[in-house]
């Protein structure tokens, strides 16, 4: 019998890196209301520029245990180049269009940047194997795990706990729910909401940013990075609920923890198991497990 | 307006629709089908088209080793017409039509995944058009049909996994227990199947401790690493391959995983230059036949290699590998047909006839078309262990294994052959 201890452990560290992935997702569904699938481009972008500035840095023998800091760098550093060009140049022409219409500008842009990516790196892989083995590692149920694994979990950690903190002990994060739950009023009574949407925007794509590029260390970085980080992300916040932070958390636990067992317990139904949970929390809860109410519009 | 708007419409719709320009007299227009983007370009498609193109400059040159040093296919200078082959299995078969009845190419030489080669195959056959999978694994092809137009130079996926059993076998004396880890579609599934029944018919009693299968692309390993730790199984089994096998090199060398169970990675080749650094000394890895580190010391590995590493500034793969024994199988056919022709351009249906059963070296060693009614390719294979000589990672203990035995015989199918005991 499989120890219980591996199997938290497991799925402890696949919930941390789900819920980096896919928090981002659920913020600015959540804000905008756009389903953004150019968040798994930005995931993409994340983990290329996290293995090459790394890489780099490296290379030239600098001091490796800043390469944490680095990788840091290279998901704000793509962010910075991308995410107010979209969002400025584009999207924001579009949020008087209907949410689909939306929907299929991002998927054309998340096309648009499948191919940017190659044009920048080309088709080759990139690997940056350091910073994963640098911190050694620590044992669980006679299980080895490289300790980098703790780094994601508290980034996932502090994520949460950051994010949850400014949107509800902020002036930034009440003015937000504001503009969340009437733009228009907000508008009305002076909030600057075009800012808002920028600055969410690019904290959603920052956040997808992050989860490639730290985990980058981890996997060749290679084209067509974002495709599976796009569905994945999206299973998890519609089980936790669109728009729902700490859906998005209790969604990527859940997901992270039936996986696990499914892997050490029956992994012939290990494919399987994530979007059966996502089909049971749907059938009884069609909004997901955080919906809120929703106002009667008529 | 409304008429030149109708003008500019039917001019663009008809431009569209119109086929391209036949090939000039005397070349040969061969379309080219790898995958060009996507996760299997880099380990895959990319080697294969440079490939590609270093085998066709040089050929079309001149520049090959006898016997293939006339120009071209007999003469004919090679005009390639590159196709991705990325995309749903609809778009992978609407551009093999394209190929063909728009570009009006001669012949095809692709196809890397497997499940394309099975969804082409039958479209070949019903368009009478010659093509030559290069790479794709699947014993299926011509174990479940008969097709006049379509070959496969390169052997099965079944010589992969029972190379692997004979190896471990010999390698790892007193094996008592295997797991696997393997993607869950068909070349993962087929690979595990053939190598747990080849186990089980060479160490009877064998214990299969667990066999993962994650989905394609999962890119995230470490339930399925600790899941193969906690068995403390002898030997594990990988087909793994792109992205999924680095992802599972980078993940599991930290772990201990290579270190604690001797660790059998079929497609291994294609890192071992890549992620040197990161594959323990003991680790066996295979090249899908006698290519890249096992290929021979012959005239046409000798012309290949130095060309390819020359011009590319890496070594070739075993996809390079199998794209240039391709060319160069369709080449000598196309010079038989050709010799058979009164030296007149030879038409598909020769070409075809010349290729069935035909025995040719290539940069691999000898290419036998010995079964699948003469269109499947039968090889040697070999498998090695790695060891760090001189700081760099080089094969040692390596084993070769004769064509026959790691290939069924014409007629059987792969799975009866193992199951029946490997039966000549």
């Amino acid at each position: 019998m499989v120890q219980v201890g591996p199997v938290l452990v497991d799925g402890i560290i696949y919930s941390a890196w789900l819920f980096i992935a896919a928090v981002g997702l659920t913020l600015v569904y959540g804000v905008m209301k756009i389903l953004n699938v150019t968040h798994g481009s930005f995931y993409a972008l994340g983990a290329y520029a996290g293995a090459s500035l790394t890489g780099v840095w490296l290379a030239r023998g600098l001091p490796p245990m800043l390469s944490y800091a680095v990788l840091l760098g290279g998901a704000l550093l793509v962010t910075l180049v991308f995410a107010p060009v979209i969002e400025r140049g584009l999207l924001r022409f579009m949020y008087a269009k209907d949410e689909v219409v939306i929907l299929l500008v991002t998927y054309a842009l998340f096309l648009i940047l499948e191919d940017t990516i190659k044009l920048i790196w080309g088709v080759n892989p990139y690997f940056v194997a350091e910073p994963y083995a640098l911190l050694g590692s620590f044992e669980v149920g006679g299980l080895r795990y490289p300790t980098y694994n703790l780094i994601l979990v508290g980034l996932a950690l502090a994520l949460a706990a950051g994010l949850a903190w400014t949107l509800r002990a902020t002036r930034s994060g009440k003015l937000l729910a504001a503009v969340i739950h009437d733009p228009e009023m907000s508008r009305a009574l002076g909030v600057n909401v075009d800012r808002f949407y920028l600055v969410t925007f690019s904290l959603g794509c920052f956040l997808a940013a992050l989860g490639g590029s730290f985990t980058s260390p981890t996997v060749s970085v290679v084209p067509g990075l974002g495709v599976d980080v796009i569905v994945l992300s999206f299973a998890v916040v519609v089980i936790g609920g669109l728009g729902s932070l700490p859906g998005a958390a209790l969604g990527a636990v859940i997901v992270g923890l039936v996986r696990s067992a499914s892997v050490h317990y029956m992994p012939q139904v290990e494919l399987f198991v994530i979007y059966f949970v996502m089909a049971m929390v749907l059938a009884f809860r069609p909004r997901g497990l955080f919906s809120l109410a929703e106002p009667r519009r008529i | 307006m409304k008429i030149f708007k109708t003008l500019i419409v039917g001019g663009l719709t008809a431009a569209a629709l119109a086929p391209a320009a036949a090939p000039a007299q005397g070349e040969v227009k061969v379309g080219f089908v790898m995958f060009l983007s996507g996760p299997a370009a880099s380990p895959f498609g990319v080697p294969a088209k440079n490939s590609a193109d270093f085998v066709v400059e040089d050929l079309n040159a001149g520049r090959g080793p006898a016997p293939y040093n006339k120009p071209g296919f007999g003469g004919s200078k090679i005009e390639m017409v590159s196709v991705d082959e990325a995309g749903t299995t609809t778009t992978v078969v609407t551009e093999f039509r394209n190929l063909v009845q728009r570009s009006n190419v001669d012949l095809v030489i692709g196809y890397i995944s497997s499940g394309s080669c099975l969804a082409i195959a039958p479209v070949a056959e019903e368009l009478k058009k010659l093509t030559n999978f290069f790479d794709c694994g699947t014993p299926r092809i011509f174990e479940d049909a008969s097709y006049k137009y379509v070959f496969r130079t390169s052997p099965t996926a079944t010589m992969d996994s029972v190379g692997a059993a004979l190896y471990v076998k010999e390698a790892r004396r007193g094996v008592k227990s295997i797991a696997g880890l393997n993607q869950n579609y068909a070349w993962g599934q087929d690979s595990w199947s053939d190598f747990e029944a080849s186990m089980k018919q060479l160490v009877p009693g064998i214990e299969v401790k667990t066999s993962q299968m994650p989905k394609l692309f999962a890119g995230q390993y470490n339930a399925e690493i600790s899941a193969l730790l906690g068995t403390g199984a002898d030997v594990i089994h990988s087909s793994f391959w792109d992205g999924d096998l680095e992802a599972l090199i980078l993940q599991a060398s930290p772990r201990g995983l290579m270190d604690k169970s001797m660790t059998v990675l079929t497609t291994g080749e294609t890192t071992m230059h890549k992620l040197a650094a990161q594959i323990p000394d003991g680790t066996v890895l295979g090249a899908r036949g006698p290519f890249g580190p096992y290929a021979p010391d012959n005239a046409y590995n000798r012309w290949f290699a130095k060309g390819y590493e020359a011009r590319f500034q890496a070594p070739p793969n075993y996809a390079s590998y199998q794209m240039a024994q391709a060319i160069l199988g369709v080449k000598t056919a196309w010079e038989k047909a050709m010799a058979a022709n009164g030296g007149k351009r030879p038409t598909n249906e020769q070409v075809g006839a010349a290729l069935e059963h035909l025995s040719f070296e290539g940069p691999g060693g000898q290419v036998r078309m010995a079964i699948g009614k003469g269109h499947q390719a039968i090889m040697e294979t070999a498998y090695g262990m790695t060891q760090r000589v001189g700081g760099k990672l080089t094969m040692v203990n390596v084993k070769r294994y004769p064509a026959e035995t790691v290939n069924p015989p014409e007629g059987v199918k792969s799975a009866d052959w193992i199951s029946g005991g490997f039966k000549k």
